[in-house]
């Protein structure tokens, strides 16, 4: 497969899959904005929007901009700026841009449903959403997400583009997962009461914005503690969004993909997957979960660098 | 100009056999129903983003080509007769630029002035001697057709370069049978769809000597190009990369692409970019699009270009009245397909004549592309007639002149309903170890009442093309 292929393939699972995450962090940001204070704000200085922006380290760009944090600026911001890469809507003209290139690798049904999310977005406008309802509209935009994922497993041929577009999947996954659960068990400020319902609201609504609260709780029949949570979302394999789930579809990935012996990407990936396979939660707050999640951040960065190195630049003949 | 005949009816006004089973079930099929079905159409198009951008506007302008519900439609014989004329004066053409770049035989006979040929801008000397697989030179031509008079069919211009549009045809085809599938299940109309795949197996025909299982690419000018939706198409429909200049690289004359398991060479690359891009180091310095060292590979024999480098000077429009002889000379034979007579500008009485009926006329800029640089002399103004007959006073040589055809016409859909419409056709012949026509092409419909110009840069459309196949027109038979 070319270079350029692949490199396109990977940034548009990337761009779907961002455009899902971003939602589903306005949805949790949303729902903790609806709790009262006492349970919602994390810490006194930062509310719900703030959260959402600070996850996605957008806090000073965003600032520059609107001056002051305001939920209808925020979610301007993140659906709508086209201006700002990471919003909804440039994620999907960036997604639909690379599938437009790339519309011979990959099917057609797929490209069509990557146009149809485009030109419904394309003309979006702020008064489009309020008149929506904001959940509706998020509810919308996953299933645009979903729909793409969907037609990508039931159409795609089992190739090396396939494969290009998993590891795009699973490594924005992957990034996501650790900011959102960063910000939300972040340290509370001094002097907040926090008992176990703050927790538990604070913990349910994480989980629900992930599409998870029902698994978790056939899982976990007990109380929906932090830690309980953080362990479902880092080493449970049978958590989707898991980082131990999306770190280990990163490492098969490559095992299939990088046909060079001593692969640093591979070998990388393989350091991820175990941490967080073969991790246990004690371990993890023993070192301080914002510390943990921290590293594995930087971590998954410097294996993006090694496989677009790796995988989308060539001058060896084969 | 004579009044137009109509595709569809004859003089008397009635329907033609071959178009029977359209009306038949036109008439039973009813008004509010083809406008839903309209609908439908360009809505599907838009979904699946069939699309070409279009230059001089904001970047990124995505357009859809206008498609009409109404087919054209040619008999089993009409097209018996098309296809045989066709393969004549394509097979013609591949001699005469094999002969041009070698013995240059036709020159020396004094068949078409020498100087026409070798002070051709789109003469490339860099050819001469250069042997290519299969001597072919034009592996994909698209031969625009027209008919006028009683019915004539008259060649209007060879397209031996790039040509474009085929994908409409395949598209238009998907979308027909999607909209109207009764159509197709009460008439025998020949399919097209294998067209890829005798492109693909066309392609690998004329790799390089040696190559058993050849790799074969299609090198496009990159997404922003206005027919990219067409490279891409071809190349998912044929199972090839889509490359652009910069998957390619060239190490020690041969050429590879930049894969993710590394170099893989490539044998045969369908180039949908013109001469003047393919290769910094031989023509244009400034083209970013084009692979260096390409051709240079390419005359050393290494990689096949598909068409050829320097097509462009067979089916220059000064070239173009000198088909004809072309045929006569190297085959033996009378013309198949008319030329329509064309008045060669840089001959005194052609001049002469030419200046004197200018309103009569249409005037084309011997280089010039769709419908650009072209005097249209009836529709035009006095001061464009004077402004034109000026730039011909200046270099008679740049042009050539046709009088106006009645292009035939086809019912359309427009605004007030069914219309007829001016036609042109474009099918696309294959030249490889043989000559191959899929039985079918692109017909562009000039959407404007009266106008002539079908080009989709200024306000064409597009409809299916059918062939009906042998018994077609009997709307009763069944296909199994």
């Amino acid at each position: 497969m070319l270079c350029r292929t692949a490199s396109d393939l990977y940034w548009l699972a990337r761009h779907m899959e961002r455009v899902d995450n971003t939602a589903r962090l306005l949805d949790l940001a949303q729902r903790t904005s609806l709790l009262p204070g006492r349970i919602g704000a994390r810490r006194a200085s930062a509310g719900a929007w703030e959260l959402a922006l600070e996850a996605l380290d957008l806090g000073t760009p965003y600032l520059q901009r609107y001056g002051k944090v305001d939920a209808e600026s925020v979610l301007q911001y993140l659906i709508l700026d086209p201006e700002q890469p990471s919003s909804i809507i440039s994620a999907i003209r960036a997604a639909r841009e690379s599938g437009r290139a790339q519309r011979g690798a990959i099917t057609a049904e797929m490209y069509e449903a990557l146009n149809t999310s485009y030109l419904s977005m394309r003309d979006m406008r702020w008064e489009h959403v309020q008149r929506r309802g904001l959940a509706e509209f998020l509810e919308w935009v996953k299933g645009c997400a979903g729909a793409f994922r969907g037609v990508t497993i039931g159409t795609m041929g089992r190739d090396e583009g396939y494969e290009f577009l998993r590891l795009g999947t699973f490594s924005e996954r992957a990034d996501c997962s650790v900011r959102l659960m960063d910000v939300n068990f972040a340290p509370v400020d001094d002097g907040q009461v926090v008992d176990g319902s703050t927790e538990y609201y604070r913990m349910s609504a994480l989980l629900q914005a992930l599409s998870a609260f029902e698994h978790f709780r056939k899982l976990y029949r007990d109380t929906v503690s932090p830690e309980r949570v953080a362990e479902f979302l880092i080493l449970r394999a049978d958590s989707p969004r898991s980082l131990a789930s999306s770190s280990s579809a990163i490492l098969s990935v490559l095992q299939r993909l990088s046909n060079q012996h001593d692969s640093e990407a591979k070998r990388r990936a393989g350091i991820l997957a175990a941490h967080a396979q073969y991790g246990r939660i004690r371990e993890i707050y023993a070192t301080g979960l914002h510390l943990w999640l921290t590293d594995y951040l930087l971590q998954l960065y410097r294996l993006s660098d090694h496989i677009s190195n790796e995988l989308f630049v060539t001058t060896a003949v084969a | 100009m004579t009044q137009a005949i109509d595709e569809m009816h004859d003089r008397a006004g009635q329907v033609r056999a071959h178009y029977d089973g359209f009306k038949r079930w036109r008439d039973r099929t009813s008004a509010e129903t083809l406008a839903q079905k309209r609908r439908e159409a360009e809505l599907a198009f838009h979904r699946v983003g069939i699309t070409f951008a279009v230059y001089g506007e904001e970047s990124g302008t995505e357009r859809l080509i206008p498609f009409d519900i109404v087919p054209r439609i040619f008999s089993a014989s009409e097209w018996s007769h098309l296809q045989l004329g066709l393969r004549q004066r394509v097979e013609a053409l591949n001699l005469f630029l094999r002969d041009v770049y070698h013995e240059q035989r036709i020159l020396e006979a004094g068949v078409i002035p020498r100087e026409l040929i070798l002070y051709n801008e789109q003469y490339r000397p860099q050819m001469r001697g250069v042997r290519l697989p299969g001597d072919i030179y034009a592996h994909i031509a698209g031969i625009d057709i027209v008919r006028a008079g009683e019915g004539e069919f008259y060649v209007l211009e060879d397209n031996l370069r790039v040509p474009s549009g085929v994908s409409y045809m395949l598209e238009n085809r998907k979308m027909m049978m999607r909209l109207f599938p009764e159509l197709f299940a009460q008439q025998a109309i020949a399919p097209v769809e294998h067209y890829p795949d005798v492109l693909a197996q066309n392609l690998r025909s004329v790799a390089p000597q040696g190559i058993d299982n050849p790799t074969v690419a299609l090198l496009t000018p990159g997404s922003y190009n206005s027919a990219y939706y067409e490279h891409a198409f071809l190349a998912q429909q044929m199972g090839i990369e889509l490359v652009e200049g910069q998957d390619l690289l060239v190490q020690h004359g041969v050429v590879y692409m930049r894969t993710t398991r590394g170099l893989s060479r490539v044998h045969v690359i369908y180039r949908r970019i013109d001469d003047d891009f393919l290769d910094p180091l031989a023509f244009r310095k400034d083209s970013l699009l084009g692979v260096p060292g390409l051709f240079e590979a390419y005359r050393s024999g290494q990689v096949t270009l598909a068409n050829a480098v320097g097509t462009g000077v067979a089916d220059d429009k000064s070239v173009y009245p000198y088909v004809p002889d072309m045929i006569r000379y190297y085959l033996g034979e009378e013309p198949k397909l008319n030329n329509v007579p064309t008045y060669k500008l840089r001959e005194p009485d052609d001049l002469r004549y030419v200046l004197e009926h200018l309103d009569q006329l249409v005037v084309k800029e011997v280089h010039g592309a769709g419908g650009y640089g072209m005097l249209i002399g009836p529709s035009a103004s006095s001061a464009e007639l004077a402004s034109f007959r000026a730039r011909i006073l200046a270099h008679p040589a740049n042009y050539i002149a046709q009088p106006t055809l009645a292009l035939s016409t086809c019912p359309t859909y427009v605004e007030s309903g069914l219309a007829p419409r001016h036609i042109d056709f474009r099918p696309y012949v294959l030249s490889g170890q043989s000559i191959q026509i899929v039985p079918g092409g692109l017909t562009r419909v000039a959407l404007r009442e009266h106008s002539l110009v079908v080009n989709s840069s200024q306000g064409g459309g597009t409809k299916d093309t059918w062939v009906l196949e042998e018994g077609g027109s009997d709307a009763v038979s069944h296909r199994e």
